[in-house]
């Protein structure tokens, strides 16, 4: 080597001459003559080697680059010189070498340095650590070129390097995933973070560790502190951002699909909002949304890349654990629930059948009344809007939650037995988790009950269940729960001829009767289905093939009403006629969006309550299932 | 090996209220979460446990969680070792500046050069690198070698020791257990040569009873080998 660590005579600087050689042990005792003499005082030679580390350039000369390669194999076979506290200058410039902006030669020792440091003594271990944490986002000025092919290249490099040491120092040191899982909690980038690029990249490294070696030990712990990041974006969009100004209206009369897809009757009205637009307006300036969507995606593409490698059923385990604790108990998450969602559709045999199951012992439980109502939530949205989940799966859950609301049923006629404390019962908190049980497997049915009925053995199944008497009990049901879902289902119901319907509860009287809101008041059952569509624009584009929109499920009244349709009279109150599989419904009123008098509120609170069968004369909507329902934003609301 | 030990340990297990529909679970749970670190109490790491409820009466706390109080009694497999106790481990890696080991599967080890007695010498052939014994050939210490050291430090936070490998009875395990009573006796001697250094007295003495006759084993085999030599010259 022709590298020669000058006296302090020299000026204080590193002079390098050709014409002197020194071979590695004898470099190897120079350094570590330095950083004894420092310990003892004399700190020159130490202060010419702590200088060597320092450099402000971004690119180095071929010198500089040799200088510093030497000095820092040289510092890897003297670690047993370094001390913590009399070297930490050392230390300081060591660790703030950026592996992002290093020379590949200097990354190369750099690295060999780092690890030679955490195997040699404990208390560098956490230094070393921290320092490769660091390494997991790129200084500020590089985030841009990550959008590049250069870039991304750059980055696989360095991330490569980066876990690749930190496995090579769990290898000498076994209890570093310990250390390193919570310096990697604690330096997670907060929500608040401005380029959304930083905690994309950190959770990608975050779940790289998961999928790695050490997944063993921190794995739970990284995929638990990624949900948590997801639920906390999740609520900081407020459902006030996404139903703003024009919003208000298609938000609960639209479905938010792509028609291309199996609408094929649907006529395209110039003055609809298409989906994607919707999309774009929502995502216009939210920053918060933008990182959750991205944030989704590299979650679902690490999904992808478990269920490639085997190994999705051990991540589906912790991200049901995680969800039960979390995303469950959250009020009205949004968006960060579809990661089970996308799992699921991953491997619909085992998770997805896990996951409805989970859900099911939840509702079945004696947990909270608050987790109970979310679990049968979440239950009946999956089993609705999940295209990959079987119809005897969606029948099996029915019936249990179907006897399990006929076993409150009876107990309810065992305890009390006059209507006025059947009624007063109704008030009561405990018979929420009755009727979010009635309104869940409603809500399945209103999705399902064409393909049930169309096997003999399910629907014979649907059959022997006691449905009509639980809507018939005193409990009365059908006027606790969300007229827009006992709308709905009493349509499919009377069209199907399953069972039978309380003659005195039309699909009609329903919406002109005031019960709903009058009889539950502040109390009333709300609505929470969290397997809505999709509305973030990447993430989306993971769900919409594995997801049944409300426009895929034709019902056998759709086709009854469009034979009728024919020889309906103009007189009629409510013209309901059917475009494809869509309804649609002419008012009298001739109530337009455009009116200047019209109020958003009370259009909401109708559209709500008239199950999205929004009137409108001049403009051609469609009257439907809500593709996605407005949560009351009332505290009290669930 | 040293540095393990058994202990029977009264514990009493606080238990959240939220966790009390499985009390077992929750007993296991909080007992894991004494595993692999070092615990004061205890004077150790604890590596195992085995719980023995001791009785199904728990005891509730008073205070904004109630938490239950139940009584176990856990027998715990405890590692502390200790300065100049002889350990086991695997060695990991081999470098001209150290050796690294693992220790019973979680506890990292190293060994600096400054600890390695002259008697092994840092070889790297083909890449692979080796510590060999020039005073016994066949005493080699690379990846995979079991290798017994004396303990000179040990971080508790951490878990890691710092190793030396300057007694002569540390080395390579296999090759140990071969030559036991080769060791023993070298041992053996290395002490009298260390006790008649450090205690001139003995030395004295025991010149004075032999009258000065008495020689090492050591002395006595190179005199048996320049017999030998003698021959050959003949």
């Amino acid at each position: 080597m022709g590298l020669e660590l000058a006296g302090a005579e020299l000026g204080g600087n590193f002079v390098y001459k050709d014409d002197v050689y020194l071979t590695d042990s004898q470099l190897t005792n120079l350094v570590k003559n330095a950083l004894t003499s420092a310990l003892q005082g004399d700190s020159a030679h130490y202060k010419q080697l702590v200088a060597l580390m320092h450099h402000s350039k971004d690119t180095l000369s071929k010198v500089e680059v040799a200088a510093l390669v030497t000095c820092l194999e040289t510092l890897s076979a003297a670690v047993s010189c370094i001390d913590i506290v009399h070297h930490r200058s050392l230390l300081d410039a060591i660790f703030s070498i950026s592996f992002w902006k290093c020379n590949p030669l200097v990354l190369d020792a750099l690295v060999e340095l780092v690890i030679s440091l955490a195997a040699s003594s404990a208390k560098f271990v956490d230094l070393c650590l921290d320092m490769l944490v660091s390494n997991f986002v790129p200084p500020g000025y590089l985030l841009e070129s990550l959008k590049q092919p250069r870039g991304v290249a750059r980055k696989d490099q360095v991330l490569g390097r980066v876990h690749s040491t930190l496995k090579a120092i769990s290898d000498l040191v076994p209890l570093t995933p310990m250390r390193l899982e919570k310096i990697v909690r604690d330096k997670m980038p907060t929500i608040y973070v401005k380029e959304p690029q930083l905690i994309v990249t950190y959770v990608e490294n975050m779940l790289k560790l998961e999928s790695g070696t050490m997944g063993e030990i921190v794995g739970s712990s990284m995929l638990s502190a990624v949900v948590y990041r997801l639920i906390e974006l999740d609520v900081e969009i407020h459902w006030d951002d996404i139903l703003q100004d024009d919003f208000t209206k298609g938000i609960f009369d639209m479905e938010l699909e792509d028609f291309e897809g199996p609408q094929d009757d649907f006529e395209h009205d110039g003055d609809e909002l298409h989906r994607e637009n919707w999309i774009e307006k929502f995502f216009g300036g939210n920053a918060i949304a933008e990182k959750l969507d991205s944030l989704m995606v590299v979650t679902f593409e690490h999904l992808k890349l478990s269920n490639d490698n085997g190994r999705l059923h051990m991540v589906f385990e912790i991200l049901l654990q995680t969800f039960k604790k979390t995303v469950l108990t959250t009020h009205k998450s949004k968006f960060a629930q579809f990661v089970m969602f996308y799992a699921c559709s991953l491997d619909p045999e085992n998770c997805g059948q896990l996951f409805a199951v989970t859900l099911l012992n939840t509702f079945l439980s004696n947990n909270p009344t608050h987790e109970r109502i979310c679990a049968v939530a979440y239950l009946a949205s999956y089993l609705s809007r999940a295209m990959f989940v079987s119809e005897p799966l969606v029948v099996y859950m029915l019936e249990r939650v179907v006897n399990w609301c006929s076993d409150y049923c009876k107990n309810q006629d065992g305890d009390s037995n006059s209507s006025a404390n059947v009624f007063y019962a109704g008030l009561k908190k405990e018979n929420d988790v009755f009727y979010a049980g009635c309104q869940a497997f409603m809500y399945v049915l209103c999705f399902r009950m064409r393909s049930i009925v169309s096997v003999p053995r399910l629907r014979s199944q649907l059959v022997s269940m006691r449905i009509d008497e639980i809507l018939k009990h005193p409990l009365n049901p059908l006027k606790e729960c969300l007229p827009s879902i006992v709308e709905e289902f009493l349509r499919v119901a009377s069209s199907s001829h399953v069972f039978a319907v309380p003659e005195n509860l039309v699909p009609n009287g329903i919406l002109e009767s005031e019960l709903p809101r009058a009889s539950g008041g502040s109390e009333r059952l709300d609505m929470f289905f969290p397997f809505d569509p999709c509305l973030l624009k990447k993430s989306d584009r993971y769900i919409r093939p594995n997801f049944v929109y409300w426009s895929m499920v034709r019902h056998p009244y759709d086709r009854q009403d469009d034979d009728d349709d024919e020889d309906s009279s103009d007189e009629d109150a409510a013209n309901v006629t059917v475009r494809g599989n869509r309804m649609m419904l002419d008012d009298d009123d001739n109530r337009s969006f455009d009116d200047e008098d019209f109020d958003v509120d009370d259009d909401f609170d109708y559209s709500l309550n008239k199950m999205s069968i929004t009137p409108k004369p001049t403009i051609c909507y469609r009257a439907q299932m809500p593709s996605r329902i407005r949560p009351s934003t009332s505290p009290e609301s669930l | 090996m040293e540095g393990l030990k058994l202990a029977l340990a009264n514990l009493l297990v606080y238990i959240h209220p939220s966790k009390s529909k499985i009390i077992s679970d929750a007993i296991l749970v909080e007992l894991n979460s004494l595993l692999f670190k070092f615990n004061e109490t205890f004077d150790g790491v604890v590596l195992a446990y085995e719980p023995n409820v001791q009785s199904y009466l728990a005891k509730i706390l008073p205070g904004l969680h109630p938490y239950l109080g139940v009584s176990i009694q856990s027998e715990l497999l405890l590692f502390h070792p200790k300065p100049d106790m002889i350990v086991e481990g695997e060695v990991v890696k081999v470098t001209e500046s150290a050796i690294h080991l693992i220790v019973l599967g979680f506890s990292s080890a190293i060994i600096m050069d400054s600890d390695i007695r002259e008697e092994f010498r840092y070889k790297a052939k083909h890449g692979k690198e080796v510590f060999k014994s020039t005073v016994h050939r066949k005493h080699r210490i690379r990846v995979g070698t079991i290798m017994r050291f004396v303990v000179k430090s040990f971080d508790e936070e951490i878990i890691h020791i710092s190793g030396s490998l300057l007694p002569v009875h540390t080395g390579c395990v296999k090759w140990l257990e071969k030559h036991v009573e080769e060791l023993s006796q070298s041992e053996s001697n290395t002490k009298k040569r260390k006790a008649i250094k450090e205690t001139g007295e003995v030395y004295a003495v025991d010149k004075v009873a032999t009258d000065g006759e008495k020689v090492p084993v050591v002395v006595s085999k190179t005199n048996v080998k320049s017999k030998k030599r003698k021959d050959r010259s003949r």
